[in-house]
């Protein structure tokens, strides 16, 4: 299975290669990673339990997901994205 | 009214801290301010060389910090400008020679005489930053359109954050208008973008930066100088003016001869 980093890098691959949109990227990931205080194994982790979690409502590409922390305006958040593969089920909570 | 403490900081070197304290300090000072930019880099002294005051250095900050002289005496008066005064660093001390609380203490005694209280922070995040941070009514972080610079800005962001010291505001040194337009350079959108903070300057690479600190004259008092122009925008914007962000015209040989023609701007 492919990487966290990997995972991220996958989808924020250069679409031209001068070398500042190289640097922009790399810095975007070196950033991920440095405002990141949670070592990668333990976001794996998160990552497995709320898939576990999502899977019991939704349908969705496991492959896909992504779990990361951003900062927007300089706070942190964590951003799960999880892209659904149809309708929600509806199911019954009773 | 009670002057104000401006820390200017980077966590990493060399990017251009000593050069703005010394351009930002003399370009309030220009406008009328009363100013006194302090060299917090202890055993690095470096700002009295750039704002060519080295010769008459007696006393210097851990003089001062260690009651061995009066304030005033470890204050030198810039010829220049009206009202500027550097205190200058210690050379064969260390930061542990002073405390953040010292700092503090420090500035609460100079904010009554002075409009603006310029700190020359040391590169790192350690305790000489530290020291330069305490006092901070406004932090100023320098970086330059690379992307250890800038990670390293990022990092410094977010300890002046969590010290309450925020938002920090950014100035981008050594900005190359010709390398950006042709891709090869981190341009200041991207730069803003990545960092999530508001910009307070962007100063070209100027050779004119190098000629005047060679001669301990900040370009700030050139007029002709276009980093000095935007030095002197930052000031302006520290005292509460709108200033644009000039879009520097990348030049051809054409356009500069135009432009010394038309006369220049940034
Ligand atoms: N915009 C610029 N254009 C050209 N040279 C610059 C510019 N800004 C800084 N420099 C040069 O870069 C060097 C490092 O600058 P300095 O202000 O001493 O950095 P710092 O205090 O962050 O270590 C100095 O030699 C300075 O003259
Ligand atoms: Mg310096």
């Amino acid at each position: 299975m492919s990487s966290f980093f990997e995972r991220v890098t996958r989808t924020r691959e250069p679409r031209n290669t001068t070398s500042g949109s190289v640097a922009k990227d790399r810095l975007k990931l070196v950033l991920i990673h440095d405002r990141t205080d949670i070592p990668p194994a333990i976001m794996e982790e998160l990552r497995d339990d709320l898939m576990g979690v999502i899977a019991r409502y939704v349908d969705f590409v496991r492959e896909d997901v992504e779990v990361h922390i951003t900062r927007e305006s300089r706070r942190s958040r964590l951003v799960a994205e999880i892209p659904l593969r149809n309708q929600p089920r509806t199911r019954s909570r009773r | 009214m009670s002057g104000q403490v401006l820390t200017v900081t980077s966590g990493k070197g060399g990017v251009g801290k000593t050069t703005t304290v010394a351009n930002v300090g003399a370009a309030l000072a220009a406008e009328g301010n009363r100013v006194v930019c302090i060299d917090v880099d202890l055993g690095l002294r470096n700002l009295d060389v750039v704002m060519g005051l080295e010769n008459r250095i007696v006393y210097d900050l851990v003089h001062v910090i260690e009651g061995q002289c009066r304030l005033r005496q470890a204050m030198i008066k810039d010829k220049r400008v009206p009202e500027l005064y550097l205190i200058p660093a210690a050379q064969t001390r260390d930061k542990t020679a002073i405390s953040p609380s010292d700092m503090v203490r420090l500035a609460e005694e100079l904010r009554s005489d002075f409009d603006w209280i310029v700190l020359d922070s040391p590169a790192g995040i350690e305790r000489g930053f530290r020291n330069a941070l305490a006092p901070a009514d406004k932090v100023l972080v320098v970086t330059n359109p690379e992307v250890s610079a800038v990670r390293d800005a990022d990092r410094i962001i977010g300890l002046v954050e969590a010290e309450r010291k925020g938002p920090a505001q950014l100035v981008i040194n050594r900005v190359r208008p010709d390398m950006i337009q042709r891709g090869d350079m981190l341009s200041v959108d991207d730069i803003l973008d990545i960092l999530a903070v508001d910009l307070i300057g962007k100063i070209p690479e100027d050779e004119s930066i190098i000629i005047g600190s060679n001669r301990g004259s900040p370009v700030a008092l050139d007029p002709d100088s276009n980093a000095g122009q935007a030095f002197r925008n930052i000031a302006l914007r520290l005292n509460g003016q709108e200033v644009d962000f000039f879009e520097p015209v990348v030049k051809t040989s054409f356009f500069s001869r135009l432009g010394k023609l038309m006369g220049r701007s940034s």
